[in-house]
């Protein structure tokens, strides 16, 4: 498969236009807790304040979008995700700031898209094509694209209140997509279809993206943000904390996860010390090599875990994830697997680990490191402790190493032989 | 892949038209006039998604009924029924006025375009908030979709006022008939004019709807609909007082109405200038439907995010 990616860089004959531009966006909500006219004329004046409650869900955002780009948005949740999308989507206004846009837009803001659960299929798909600015005429010659590409089948015809979350998204995506947008923002509504289905999204993203639209993806699925995304965007807190190249905002990311992860654990059960146990570290080289040196297949591969606990830790585990750039998990073990039992871990402890002959494809891969109790609980996570690099080999993609050949064969011939 | 041959084309193609369309900025908020000269703008560029959000709230509305369509006309007539031997028969009204129930079913025919415009575009906000929330769309348009659609049922009232009085024996073709077309527009504008501020209002404050509701029921009392216009003018006299009462736009409309479709009430005193009023009272709302459009545009920004 010939990578979208490299044809944007390579061969841009035209410069692309600027598509979304948000100058110093900053979206401030209100949050009342009374809703009703009474409780509102109580707590009028002073006392209304009180009553309110300020929040900054964006501050600051300054982006600017290229047409053919595609962009994904990440950062946990409440980050402001969903809010910068609808600020970009013109469905909320910001506080402060201003956005620009040029092109025709199509939005699919989490769940739904906008669908009258008492129509059905059908009429929902004329409605929302008219809300996404095709004419009657236009739709109409598209709506068996429409139908087959939703693959709901008779369903179409049922009322949506009747359709599971699935259908829903199969049909609310396959309307959005055939209104030809030049701009497609997503919002995590990929997660909920069959895996048939989010490959038949991907591929149309994929198509969307040779023929130079742009496309906004929240997603939760970092391994998809690396996959598609030539740029992502990283929210944190509703500030921009990383914007740049997908696996950098990726990592990043999943230092802020940790990071957060700890906080929360330590929040939740203040008397007890949950961060008696850590990993301290971890190397990786292939065996007969310096650190740092490229991993070939056929190599055993050594890694080093270093672990430590300020008590005492029974029947512990030291495990090892190794994950490619695309944040896709290649490779995992533990002392468990393996039935080996570790005696108590009460002060510094390395673990080594050989794995034989490893066949990994090129590209570079992460080694993650975990501290888990005897329940399975992570302890503590270091991810991406270590990385190694395997060199680019020619004859194949993925993340296993084989050599390939080929024959050309007599089809007729091959038959005859089979039988 | 077969998009792929022409690819380069089409993405070359798309750049070279996005890069000639400007940039503009979205939601941004300028100067009365033009900003409702915008808005006009925008929701007539959405015709088609009216007409079909019109249809939409037809559609839902009898969606899983047998009789279906059915029910928008045996509404009206059992309440024509129930009004002419209940009221009319029964409690003697009919005494003081002729063809009482053709009266009453006029006054409620006007009454009931504009109870049903503002009541159901005050909730139209609301009870399009999926849709509000997940795209942008001129949101004036709901509360004009509740108008469509109350509109329509109001047609199909009017059909059934037109088929009454005539089976009754009055002749409606007449030049008072001209009393209809000041009045219903002055019913629609009002009811536009409120609808619009009440949908935006409702968004912040829920109990609207309930005062809404209450205020329609007022409202019908207060205008000429089972009783005549002359009752009132015997109790308030020929005073201030009157001219108050009669001044009430709705008031106004449901005389129109009567002097159009009623001709068995020939002869019964109606206000003078009738026409006069109808135009003064027209022309101050759509000056009131401007200024509730405005109100609306500054209250929609927040409605994604309240809703
Ligand atoms: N309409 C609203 N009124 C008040 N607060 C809101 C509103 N919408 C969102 N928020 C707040 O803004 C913050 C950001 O929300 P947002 O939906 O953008 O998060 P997100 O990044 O999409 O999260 P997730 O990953 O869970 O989808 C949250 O704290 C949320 O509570
Ligand atoms: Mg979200």
């Amino acid at each position: 498969m010939n990578s979208p990616l490299l044809e944007t860089s390579s061969d841009a004959p035209t410069p692309a236009p600027v598509v979304i531009s948000a100058k110093d966006v900053s979206k401030r909500f209100v949050v009342r807790k009374d809703n009703a006219l009474k409780e509102r004329l109580v707590t009028m004046g002073k006392l209304g304040r009180q009553h309110r409650q300020e929040f900054w869900a964006l501050r600051d955002i300054d982006i600017t979008i290229e047409a053919g780009t595609t962009v994904g948005l990440i950062g946990h949740n409440g980050s402001g995700k969903s809010t910068l999308l609808k600020v970009i989507g013109g469905i909320i206004q910001p506080t402060t700031g201003t956005v620009s846009r040029r092109g025709r837009m199509a939005a699919l803001l989490e769940l739904g898209a906008g669908f009258h659960p008492d129509l059905t299929g059908r009429e929902n798909v004329f409605l929302n094509a008219s809300i996404l600015g095709l004419t009657r005429k236009e739709t109409e010659d598209r709506f068996d694209d429409i139908l087959s590409f939703s693959g709901i089948g008779d369903f179409i015809d049922t009322q949506v209140k009747f359709y599971s979350s699935g259908m829903y998204v199969r049909l609310a995506f396959s309307v959005a997509v055939h209104t030809e947008p030049d701009v497609l923002l997503v919002d995590e509504v990929l997660a909920v279809g069959d895996e048939a289905f989010q490959r038949k999204c991907l591929d149309k993203i994929r198509s969307f993206q040779e023929e130079g639209r742009t496309i906004i993806l929240v997603s939760h699925s970092l391994g998809q943000v690396t996959e598609l995304c030539d740029r992502a965007i990283l929210l944190n807190r509703g500030e921009i904390e990383f914007d740049g190249n997908a696996h950098q905002a990726v990592t990043a990311f999943r230092n802020i996860l940790e990071e957060r992860r700890v906080e929360e654990a330590a929040a939740a059960s203040p008397d007890v010390v949950v961060h008696e146990g850590h990993v301290l570290g971890a190397t990786v080289h292939a065996v007969g090599k310096a650190i740092g040196d490229p991993v070939l297949p056929g190599d055993d591969l050594r890694i080093v875990m270093t672990f430590d606990h300020d008590d005492k830790l029974n029947d512990w585990i030291g495990a090892l994830q190794i994950d490619n750039a695309s944040g896709q998990v290649v490779y995992g073990t533990k002392n468990s697997l393996m039935d080996v039992r570790l005696p108590p871990l009460s002060g510094p402890v390395s673990l080594e680990y050989i794995i034989h002959n490893v066949t990994f494809g090129s590209g570079k891969y992460f080694v993650n490191a975990s501290l888990l109790d005897s329940a399975l609980r992570h302890v503590h996570d270091m991810p991406q402790a270590c990385t190694f690099n395997v060199p680019f080999y020619p004859l194949a993609t993925g993340t296993v190493h084989a050599e390939p050949t080929l024959r050309v064969l007599d089809a007729a011939a091959h038959q005859a032989s089979a039988v | 892949m077969t998009a792929s041959k022409d690819s380069p084309d089409a993405r070359t193609a798309r750049f070279r038209r996005l890069a000639s369309v400007p940039l503009d900025t979205i939601g941004s908020r300028s100067r009365p006039l033009a900003g409702a000269w915008t808005s006009i703008r925008e929701i007539g560029d959405q015709k088609e998604m009216l007409g079909l959000l019109v249809r939409r709230d037809l559609k839902a509305r009898y969606k899983d009924s047998a009789l279906g369509f059915l029910w928008s006309l045996i509404r009206p007539i059992t309440q024509l029924i129930i009004y002419y031997v209940v009221v009319g028969k029964f409690l003697g009204a009919a005494r003081g006025i002729p063809d009482f129930a053709i009266y009453i079913f006029t006054g409620l025919t006007a009454y009931t375009l504009f109870s049903e415009i503002v009541a159901s575009s005050t909730a139209s906000i609301i009870g399009n908030a999926g849709l509000i929330k997940k795209i942008y769309l001129p949101r004036e348009i709901f509360p004009l979709a509740s108008v469509g659609s109350a509109s329509f049922n109001f047609l199909i009232q009017l059909a059934i006022l037109v088929v009454a009085a005539v089976v009754v024996g009055s002749q409606p073709l007449s030049l008072d008939l001209l009393y209809f077309f000041p009045s219903v527009m002055v019913l629609l504008v009002y009811a536009t004019a409120l609808g619009l501020l009440m949908s935006a209002l409702n968004v912040y404050l829920r109990d609207v709807q309930y005062l809404i509701e209450v205020a329609l029921m007022v409202l019908m009392w207060a205008s000429p609909i089972v009783y005549t216009w002359s009752m009132v003018r015997d109790i308030l006299g020929n005073g201030i007082l009157l001219n108050i009462y009669t001044s009430n736009p709705i008031t106004l409309s449901v005389l129109g109405f009567q002097q159009a479709f009623w001709t068995a009430g020939e002869g019964t005193p109606f206000p003078d200038n009738l026409l006069l009023r109808l135009a003064v009272t027209l022309v101050v709302g759509v000056v009131l439907l401007f200024v509730s459009q405005r109100v609306f545009s500054r209250l929609q920004g927040n409605f994604a995010q309240e809703l």
